[in-house]
């Protein structure tokens, strides 16, 4: 179902309220491909932009980045993948021609002075090709770093990671780009991203990607679960006594806003315990 | 068990609690030839113990008012550990009778869970499963024992590590062959898990542990995990 433009900008608004500093907004991509994110424009100028606070938009070629651009962005993402065969059926094109695409993108990012996040998927494993091995996702993790992304988050895009297969890839990558411009990207559909997550942060990983409520959903595994929930990845992190400048009880107060609007349970464990005090 | 490379050790029993721990939370009651079916199905996929029942007056748990039938209809696979709980003498006997070889004991580490679930102090609770595990020890069965609210409590709020030690250093000592942790209420993080469990290992080997971990917060995994790492 596509969400209304109000609420897609109503919950924006309310995440840039929680003390989260990076708000992935939309995608600057056609709505032909993608028809959710086809309010693009609407959403990007229709969104409080508090100080402080980045709004990061996808922009998969150079065509998307200058609507980007028009449309008030001041940071964008470009998607690549660890896989061939993943690339071929998401983009239609091979790994080497996705990223002469982004080549395209970041230079005309660096003329307009915009940084660009690179992102990997399939980094634990591939719909398709299943295994991935960890030189591929070093590979091409540090072409995507050194085209001038100044930071490159590592997707397990299906969620079939575990501790092990997470340290294994982190230690081959962290030879090519540098951990302070790692993150992670960590699905949950086999229940793993936690622990994924904390495996990363014992290498020094310190950025972590997360969804409130732990909205997406698996395209690849009907009813699985996708996302991580930002409400569960600060709960441990509080935990921990990491600091994250984020106001969990706001953030679940979001949650709760976005699930209504859906109509949908949360995904978020901390949010399910909390409905019962 | 040697560590791996990693720090790992390379292997982990399981002890699967469905049955139990469980069933005994869900509002319907549960056929005993489904608990039965549960426990059979269980019993062949490789797991080394399935807690099975619990001893208790079907007063306090209706759910587990089948132990008896439960416990007799089930197949017993070689190899696999059938343990049961047993919150006291009375039912210790019973659970025996039935033909129980391993039992559990269930303590706390906070006075008022232990007063609000079994109506006593822990003092009192720990004078109970002594009766118990002597009796255990003349018949040659293992007793394994929990101690709840590890990592926190419902009532109390935060639990100190000392006295989980110190509830875990009673029950071992008075011949618990295992302790299981449990994170009750699921509220444990990876750094309270830590802090409990080396507060822990200073009076019991790490070898005689292990963590009961609720998922109510998403954490079990990484709580889990980490205690794995230790």
């Amino acid at each position: 179902n596509i969400v209304p433009t109000p609420v897609k900008i109503n919950l924006i608004n309310m995440l840039s309220e929680t003390g989260l500093q990076v708000i992935e907004a939309t995608s600057f991509v056609s709505p032909k491909w993608v028809p959710q994110m086809a309010d693009h424009t609407e959403v990007m100028q229709g969104i409080n932009k508090l100080p402080g606070i980045s709004y990061p938009v996808l922009t998969p070629n150079l065509k998307g980045f200058q609507a980007a651009v028009a449309a008030g962005a001041k940071e964008v993402s470009i998607f690549g993948a660890a896989s061939e065969l993943f690339t071929q059926k998401n983009i239609n094109c091979s790994i080497e021609e996705s990223l002469e695409r982004f080549d395209e993108v970041v230079k005309a990012a660096r003329e307009a002075s915009i940084p660009v996040r690179g992102y990997v998927s399939c980094v634990l494993g591939c719909p398709y090709e299943g295994k991935i091995s960890a030189a591929k996702v070093a590979e091409v993790s540090k072409k995507m770093y050194s085209m001038g992304c100044y930071e490159i988050s590592l997707g397990d895009t299906i969620g079939v990671g575990t501790p092990g297969s997470m340290k294994e890839m982190l230690t081959v990558v962290m030879k090519e780009v540098p951990v302070g411009a790692l993150a992670v990207h960590c699905h949950d559909t086999y229940g793993q991203a936690l622990a994924n997550i904390l495996v990363a942060l014992q290498m020094g990983v310190s950025v972590v990607d997360a969804s409130v409520a732990g909205l997406g959903g698996c395209p690849y595994a009907k009813g699985a679960s996708g996302n991580v929930a930002t409400e569960d990845l600060v709960y441990m992190l509080n935990g921990l006594g990491i600091h994250t400048g984020v106001d969990l009880q706001k953030l679940m107060d979001t949650g709760t806003f976005i699930c209504n609007a859906l109509n949908r349970k949360t995904n978020s464990k901390v949010s399910q315990a909390s409905c019962r005090l | 068990q040697e560590p791996q490379a990693s720090g790992l050790p390379e292997y982990i029993k399981i002890v699967e609690v469905g049955p139990r721990d469980g069933l005994q939370n869900e509002k319907v009651i549960v056929p005993t030839d489904i608990k039965i079916e549960l426990i059979n199905q269980l019993s062949k996929t490789g797991l080394p113990a399935i807690e099975v029942t619990s001893f208790v007056s079907s007063k306090w748990v209706p759910q587990m008012a089948d132990h008896k039938e439960v416990m007799r209809g089930i197949e017993r696979h070689p190899g696999v550990q059938y343990p049961v709980l047993t919150p006291n003498l009375q039912g210790f006997h019973s659970a025996i009778a039935a033909g129980a070889t391993e039992v559990s004991v269930f303590g706390a580490a906070s006075e008022s869970f232990s007063k609000m679930n079994i109506n006593c102090s822990i003092e009192e609770s720990i004078e109970r499963f002594e009766e118990v595990t002597k009796s255990a020890r003349n018949m040659n069965i293992p007793v394994r024992g929990y101690v709840s609210c590890a990592l926190g409590c419902p009532y109390e709020g935060n639990v100190v590590p000392d006295k989980v030690a110190e509830v875990s250093k009673r029950l071992y000592s008075m011949g618990c062959y295992e302790i299981s942790l449990g994170d009750t209420i699921g509220v444990g993080t990876p750094g309270s898990m830590k802090k409990m469990l080396e507060a822990v290992m200073k009076e019991i080997p790490l070898s005689a542990l292990a963590v009961h971990c609720h998922d109510t917060y998403g954490q079990a995994l990484a709580n889990i995990l980490t205690a794995i790492q230790v």
